[in-house]
Order: C-alpha cells, then structure tokens, then sequence
C-alpha cells in the first residue's frame, strides 16, 4: 500500500529526511515514532503529494507520489498537523466542498457516515470556527474520510486534545485500521505502543528502527525481565529457576522474596516459572514482565543516534 | 471542468457571507451614488453636464483600481495562512483548477456588483429624452469587464506570493498603479515610448472602450494580461509545493 524507496528531502541544504525505505501493508497501522522536527511531517507530506522530495521514490496504493500524483490524492485521506478548516463553514458545508472535490457518491448520506463516524452527527449545522479544538479534529477526520481511502496519512492526530478525547480518537483510528492501512505520526510514545501494530522511529531524518512495539521492547532489551515475588526466597526456588531452560541469569530484588529473572529474547517463559516456584513449595504471590517500555527504547536510539552525530 | 466550479462557487459564496465583500460594495455604491446625485443634481439641472450613461463608469474604474487588491487578497494568501493550501493541494485538484476556479468566484463576485451599477444609466435614461447613448454604454461596460478580469488575475498572481492578505494587498495595489502610469512615458517616438503605451491599462481602456469604440487589440491586451498573471499565478502555486 505504502512502498518508500531512498526517499530524501533537502530544504535548501538542510536535508530533513535523507535516504527513507519503509512500506506499509493493508490492514495495517503504522506508527511513525520521532521527536519533533525529525522529518514525520515531511514524509507524510510527500506521500500525500503536497510536495515532491528531492530524490528517491515511493507509491501508495499502487501509484507513483510525484508521476501520479492525482491517482495518489484520489485514495489517500489526509488529516494534517494544524487541522486544515474553513471557519467560515459549517460542517456538512465544508464536508460537502471536499466531498464534491473528491468525486463522493451520495454525498449527503456519505457526509451523514462520516459524521456518526466521528460522533458529530447532531453538529452538522455548527459553524466550523465556533467549535472546540477536539470537535474540530474529528472534522478534519471525518474529511480524511469522507472519500473511503484506501490510505490514511494522519499527522499528530490526538495533539492539543484532552485525555478523553484522546481515547475516542485513538479509538477510531483503530476501528479504521482494521480494513485501511493507516499511517499516523505521533510523538506520544504510548499511543505508538497501544495503537500501532508496526512502529518506525525515526530521528533526524533517517529510520533508526522498526518493528512492531512488542519486538522492539525485546530486541532492544536484548533480554526479557520477569519479576517474582513469592513467599520466600529458598536456595531451592534459586536453583529450580535456575534450571529452566532460556534463563540467563537470577538476581535478587529490592524487595524480601523478590527475585529477577533474565530471559532470553522471544520467549515467554512465565508459566514454566510459574509452575517451577510452586514445585518449590514456595507460595507465588506476583510474576510479571518487566520489560521496558517504548520510551527507554526511543529515548536509548534517538540518544545513540545524537551519540555518534555528536561523536563522528 | 468540474473542479473548476466547485472552486470557483465556493469562492464566490464565500463574498457573500464575509463582510469584507459587503463593505467593498456599500463603499462603491456609497460613492457612485454620490457622484450621480451630485451630477444629476447640479450638472443637468444647470444643463452643465450631457446626460451620459459613463458618468458613474469614470469614476468606477478608479475605485475597482483599488477595490480589486482588497478582493483578491484573500483568496490564496489566506489558504496559506491558514494551511488550508495543504487540504487543496493534497485533493485530487490540478494546481491551475485551483487558481482558475478562484479567478472565477471572484469574477463572478464582481460581476454581480457591477450588474448593479447599471441602474444609474437606467435612471437617467428614464429622466432624459431622447436618452442617453446606449452604444457607447455597452462598449464602456463591456471594456469594464475586461479591464476587471485583468485586476482580478494580477491581485490572484500576487496573492499567490503571500502568506499575509495585507502584503498581498499592497503589492498588487502597486502593480496595478505601475501599470496605470506607465502610460504617462509613451508621449515620446522612440520603442520604450511605444512599449509603455502598449503596456498602459489606462490607454487600452479610456482610449476606445470608454468612448465607445471597441478595439480588437484593446481586448487581446487585457485578455492576454488576464492569461499571463492565471499562469504565473499556477506557476507560483506549484514552486512553492518544493519550498
């Protein structure tokens, strides 16, 4: 759906994305993970043909970004940083202009879809500029919408919304991403972790890693923790957990019964933990994963990468 | 072509709720209004004036020289402004359906404020026999509306430079007065003479149209003005999508 091959931008002699590859599946929803101004906005505002980059290709649902531009713009939905709207406009106004531009069939039922969609039916009528700023972001989205996209580009989209709001978005993303290939950016590492089935991080301009949030934790942990507490800690517990196949090393915890044990990669060795501290004969209270979570991963990478700029 | 009206009627609805659209019409009216009182009141009843249909166009290209600036400003420069560029060059819309379309809306606008206009000739008709000449009123009229469509496309060209309406304003308010003086150096013989003769709008319009005499070359000039400030206008819009 979203294929990217050596992609690089250059403002000027600023390069904001330098030699980009990633792809995108249907049905899948990619995260594009990065501190600001590491090049997301660039990138989407390629592939949604607003501006060609310097070199490099890359094609959505099939079409070249900057020789089919317009075959691109026809399938992929849209909703940028600074949500673009009329305020002059009411809702089914503005809806109905950007429907008629992209071509909707039974536009006034398709306006009333996206609408419920979004949760705005019963504000169709309300000027755009009257609205709050999370109302206006599900206009914005119900525009990205409106058209059925085979594709959905979609920049910060929970930025400058309350907790609440945040959850209907997200939400929504993920009933979209169901049957669309989505690709958002977001800066907020949870939203990554809890949204996106695939995650890219980049930072300054250039893909530092991929994988789906789970994997990245793993491969990045370069071990699994899992910490458990039982009842008390026997030389026996130690050396039955220690015989566990996969288990690289036991530590003690902070705490009395505590015990830390490093896995390796890939595999979830809890029940057989489990099973081990109860043969023990000791009393199981708490065993869970302590891997770690996106942000030391993003903030490990983003800093390595600064580390070898700041070195080379 | 479709893109083209969709524009273009979004455009042109848009005059209609904001009030800029509606100050720029009441001042025009105001002051059009003004000067054929005044003409009528003291110019035919002293028998001073001729009873002519032109007595509110003189006065009205003058105005539009200005009001035109005003309702072009907007018309890109805001969509800048507001990132609402991103939404239009992210449809399904080629670069020159854009700024085609809103050339249209904004002609359109105007259009529709100018058919108005016609009532002042329409009264002194009524109030003078034998009437007045309705001939040299078609060609001044029909000269107006060229003349207008040259404004319209150079204020869109400039708004297309702009991310601030009042910078645009300004800039294709002096465009326009270059374009209004320059007549003032075709006096002498030489080429540059005749260069700025041929470049002044003031001459294509005053010199015929106005005194009823429609010209062919008058029209190529304001039409193939028009056609020149719509390309560069598109042009503009395409370089700034590589920035």
């Amino acid at each position: 759906m979203i294929e990217v091959e050596g992609l690089t931008k250059f403002y000027g002699a600023f390069p904001a994305i330098q030699n980009l590859d990633f792809h995108a599946r249907p049905g899948e929803i990619v995260g594009f993970l990065g501190p600001n101004g590491a090049g997301k906005t660039t990138t989407m505002r390629i592939l949604t043909g607003y501006m060609p980059p310097t070199s490099g290709r890359a094609r959505v649902a099939g079409f070249d970004v900057v020789d089919q531009s317009l075959d691109v713009r026809r399938r992929v939905g849209y909703l940028p940083e600074t949500v673009p709207l009329y305020p002059e406009m009411t809702v089914f106004e503005y809806l109905a202009f950007m429907g008629a531009l992209r071509r909707v069939p039974d536009l006034d039922d398709r306006i009333d879809e996206v609408l419920e969609q979004v949760a705005m039916l019963e504000r169709s009528q309300s000027y755009i500029g009257n609205l709050s700023k999370g109302l206006r972001q599900r206009v914005g989205l119900a525009q990205a919408l409106i058209h059925r996209p085979e594709v959905l580009i979609l920049d910060e989209p929970t930025i400058g919304l309350d907790p609440a709001q945040i959850i209907e978005v997200r939400r929504i993303i993920q009933e979209l991403g169901r049957e669309r290939t989505v690709l958002l950016s977001t800066h907020i590492l949870p939203e990554a972790q809890q949204i996106c089935d695939r995650v890219l991080i980049i930072n300054h301009g250039t893909i530092v890693a991929e994988d789906t949030p789970g994997n990245l934790q793993a491969q990045l942990a370069g071990a699994e923790r899992l910490t458990v507490v039982a009842a008390a800690t026997t030389p026996e517990l130690t050396r039955m957990l220690e015989a566990i196949p996969g288990v690289t090393g036991i530590r003690a915890g902070a705490r009395d019964g505590e015990v830390e044990v490093a896995t390796a990669p890939g595999k979830d060795l809890r029940p057989l933990v489990a099973r081990r501290v109860v043969e023990a004969g000791v009393d199981l209270l708490e065993l869970r994963s302590a891997g770690i979570s996106l942000e030391q991963i993003f903030l490990q990478l983003t800093r390595e990468e600064n580390d070898a700029q700041a070195g080379g | 072509m479709r893109n083209l009206w969709i524009i273009a009627s979004r455009e042109f609805r848009l005059y209609f709720v904001s009030p800029i659209a509606y100050a720029l019409a009441t001042m025009l009216y105001l002051i059009l209004g003004g000067i054929f009182f005044i003409n009528i009141y003291f110019g035919l009843q002293t028998g001073q004036i001729n009873p002519d249909g032109r007595m509110v166009i003189g006065p009205m290209v003058t105005i539009l020289l200005f009001a035109t600036p005003a309702i072009t400003m907007r018309l890109l420069a805001d969509e800048y402004r507001m990132g609402t560029m991103e939404l239009l060059l992210t449809a399904p819309l080629r670069d020159w359906e854009l700024v085609l379309g809103k050339w249209l809306g904004a002609y359109g606008f105007v259009a529709v404020v100018l058919a108005v206009t016609w009532v002042y000739p329409l009264i002194l008709h009524r109030m003078t026999s034998p009437g007045i000449d309705q001939g040299t009123l078609v060609a001044a009229y029909l000269g107006l509306l060229l003349a207008v469509a040259a404004m319209l496309a150079i204020g869109l060209f400039v708004s297309a430079l702009f991310r601030s309406p009042v910078a645009a304003f300004f800039v294709a308010l002096g465009v326009m007065l270059g374009l209004w003086i320059v007549g003032g150096l075709s006096s002498g013989a030489g080429a540059g003479s005749q260069l700025a003769g041929y470049m002044s709008f003031v001459d294509h319009y005053y010199n015929n149209f106005y005194r009823g005499v429609l010209d062919l070359g008058d029209a190529v000039y304001f039409v193939s003005l028009t056609a020149l400030a719509l390309f560069l206008g598109a042009q503009v819009v395409q370089a700034r999508r590589w920035r």
